[in-house]
């Protein structure tokens, strides 16, 4: 199965939502103000957030009234590239080694199996990788860790539960320095973006990457559930405010959750979507493509 | 976000051309139901579950004549509140004891909603209780999962069964057998977590369930969780007829819609609610608090009732004297240390006050819960007098302050701005017509 179909495929299960929605919706005649309300409660109902879904609809509304349209589908291909567009803003974004990946995230994202499946990946790629379990707080957090590690056959620095997660992203970076690393990836244990002094150990975190390893490339990227609903909006604007967010990594996306708050976080917060995690195997993570997820979705 | 006590504003904006007395029209009521609408979708409750919830409501609100102390805004949030805690259903309910033990609770959900966790605060909630709870460990498939569990019953004081990465269903009925044969009350049964749509591992559960007939199967659900909630309640409850819910993650910002949908989906009542990262946190459910959380009304009542806990009747009276007196001193300050670290420290009360979500950001950054610990220091540096005079505080006495609490003058000037801005605060929150709502 080539890279699309199986987006496709996972995507069918979000796509037969909407699609259902939309062919019942457009199989009326007139397009009046209840379809436009319809159009939002489609977007809304995949958790794109209530704010964007307005901006959207009425951006789309006023663009039909302009050129007097009158036709569904054509509204339809509006909508669809609206989102496109919406998704599609930034730049994409590569790893360039020497790299370091931070991955952070609310507790329970999957931020372990997604470092796992990211430390594959690189491996395959043919780079050098080692994994930081910076997740000293969670019960057996490394444990876990170290499971992935085994799997993908990359190193694993960790230390005991309850040490300086600082401390052992230092270690890490020595490691990589000292044998030239190609990949870096620092796990951080999963916090709630409201605590204030969690959030404090992660800036440490940030503040120790940048001073002991300043020639690589850093990126920092965020975990979310796309079971999760406009919350993630928060988690996203705490966590950037914090460390500064590079892109997301969007899990879960397996089952019938649809993660349209990526739109509302491309839209309203300029932050690209990277990977999208597809399932449990080691395999399941995949470049995220604007086009082919707006494409998947209808 | 302005999320936070937005539907009050708005609705008073719409209505704020409406004539003091008289009925609520229809196209009023329209209007406001848009917005309550938005509201609720804002606070992640299921689109289906929106739209039942607003036609019940306006059906209710038309032709309602305005109660006398009452504005309509008051009068239409008043029905909207009494129809989402009536939807939420009745108080918290206690676990269901097993006619002869030991009692099983089983565990079941999607990754990553906290279910290891909630063994863990669970087991030792029932052990406060005089219980002898049994922690069986079957989640075989995801890495590390058993150390979890070993690690956090450990910490929780209580055993853990497990048979490493075995056959889930042969582990639980071995685990309620070993309850039997050693004394356990309870047995409460950990499993993996999983997808709604996974049918292999439904089945699992289901067999489980038949092997080892639970008395509760609570399904854990991420507070945090959108839309799909419906969903994954539904089918969860359709497969296994769960008995109860339970909410994690709590203790974070979101406004937990998501309650409301599976609440109106399953019927099941919601038992606990996890609020924090220790195994002490787990409380009861209260549906009118949540309510209030969903609608962005602040959870004034859990305030309330904890304020109650904390200070006694004469400190308030004694604190509120010095509020309109203006006398607030850092000696009071110092006090009210103490008191907020008895009602679960600064964060969790800003969280409950309605219309402060947006500045609590700002503010948390300032009053971490650690930091508390050296102002507490700098404070009690100060002389009676200082404390009660902080105007005399000079750079000499700076000086000397710091040296005293080991720590800087930055610090101490940190300290002296912060008991400024809360005794702006407390003035603000005199004027603030929203408390007397």
């Amino acid at each position: 199965m080539g890279l699309f179909s199986k987006l496709k495929n996972v995507l069918s299960k979000t796509r037969d939502g909407i699609s259902k929605k939309l062919s019942a919706l457009f199989a009326r005649d007139r397009i009046g103000e209840d379809f436009y309300e319809e159009l939002e409660d489609i977007l809304i109902s995949s958790d794109v957030s209530v704010k964007t879904t307005m901006e959207i609809v009425d951006e789309i509304r006023d663009t039909a009234i302009k050129e007097k349209c009158k036709d569904k589908d054509y509204v339809l291909s509006l909508l669809k590239t609206e989102l496109f567009e919406t998704l599609d803003y930034a730049d994409k974004l590569e790893v360039k080694t020497p790299a370091v990946i931070m991955i952070v995230g609310v507790n329970g994202v999957g931020k372990t199996t997604t470092i796992g499946k990211l430390a594959n990946k690189f491996v395959k790629e043919g780079k050098s990788v080692t994994i930081a379990a910076g997740d000293t707080f969670r019960a057996a957090a490394a444990d876990q860790l170290a499971v992935w590690a085994d799997r993908a056959k990359v190193k694993i620095v960790k230390h005991s539960e309850g040490a300086d997660a600082s401390a052992v992203v230092f270690d890490a970076i020595e490691s990589c320095k000292a044998r030239k690393t190609d990949v870096l990836i620092i796990d951080t244990a999963g916090r709630l973006h409201v605590k204030a002094n969690l959030m404090e150990e992660l800036k440490k975190m940030d503040r120790v990457t940048k001073r002991e390893y300043p020639d690589a490339n850093y990126y920092k990227l965020i975990v979310l559930d796309a079971t999760t609903g406009q919350n993630a909006y928060n988690q996203v604007e705490v966590f950037n405010e914090a460390v500064g967010i590079d892109g997301i990594v969007l899990t879960k996306l397996d089952g019938t959750a649809k993660g349209g708050f990526i739109v509302s976080l491309s839209y309203e917060l300029e932050v690209p979507v990277v990977y999208v995690g597809t399932g449990e195997k080691i395999d399941d993570i995949e470049d995220f493509d604007a086009n082919e997820f707006v494409e998947a979705l209808f | 976000m302005a999320l936070f006590s937005g539907l009050s504003e708005k609705l008073n904006h719409i209505f704020s051309k409406l004539t003091k007395h008289g009925r609520l029209t229809e196209l009023e009521i329209k209007t406001a139901m848009r917005e309550v609408r938005i509201a609720l979708l804002e606070a992640d409750v299921n689109i289906s579950v929106v739209k039942e919830f607003v036609s019940k409501v306006s059906e209710r609100a038309v032709g309602q004549e305005i109660l006398k102390n009452l504005n309509p805004t008051q009068q239409v949030i008043k029905i909207v509140n009494e129809e989402v805690i009536a939807l939420m259903g009745s108080a918290n309910s206690k676990l269901a004891v097993a006619s002869t033990p030991p009692t099983v609770i089983m565990m079941a959900g999607l990754q990553g909603a906290g279910k290891t966790t909630l063994v863990g605060k669970l087991g030792m909630m029932l052990k406060k209780q005089g219980r002898k709870p049994l922690l069986v460990a079957c989640d075989v498939y995801r890495p590390a999962a058993i150390n979890q569990l070993k690690v956090v019953g450990e910490k929780a004081g209580c055993t853990v069964f497990e048979k490493g990465q075995g056959n889930p269903i042969k582990i639980a009925k071995e685990g309620v057998a070993h309850a039997k044969s050693y004394g356990f009350d309870t047995v409460i049964i950990d499993t993996a977590g999983r997808l709604q749509i996974d049918e292999e591992l439904m089945k699992e559960l289901e067999k489980i369930k038949e092997e080892v007939n639970p008395s509760e199967i609570l399904l854990v659900v991420d507070s945090m969780t959108g839309q799909v909630a419906v969903e994954v309640a539904d089918t969860f409850n359709k497969r296994l007829e769960v008995t109860g819910l339970v909410l994690t993650k709590l203790d974070g910002d979101t406004r937990g819609g998501a309650t409301l949908s599976m609440k109106a989906v399953t019927g099941k009542p919601i038992k606990f609610c996890s609020v924090g990262e220790k195994l002490g946190d787990l409380e009861p459910f209260y549906p009118d608090r949540m309510a209030n959380r969903i609608l962005g009304m602040g959870d004034v009542l859990s305030l309330i009732e904890k304020a109650q806990e904390a200070v006694s009747e004469e400190e308030a009276k004694k604190m509120e004297k010095k509020f309109r007196e203006n006398s607030f001193t850092l000696n009071d300050f110092l006090a009210q240390f103490e008191t907020m670290k008895k009602m679960g420290g600064i964060k969790d009360i800003l969280a409950m006050l309605p219309g402060m979500g947006g500045k609590m950001k700002v503010r948390e950054e300032n009053i971490d819960e650690k930091k508390m610990l050296s102002m507490k220091a700098v404070i009690q540096s100060m002389t009676m007098r200082e404390r009660e005079n902080p105007q005399i505080i000079n750079s000499s006495r700076k000086n000397r302050i710091a040296k005293g609490s080991g720590t800087s003058v930055q610090e101490v000037n940190r300290v002296l701005k912060q008991f400024e801005q809360t005794k702006l605060m407390m003035k603000q929150m005199k004027n603030n017509r929203m408390f007397k709502f």
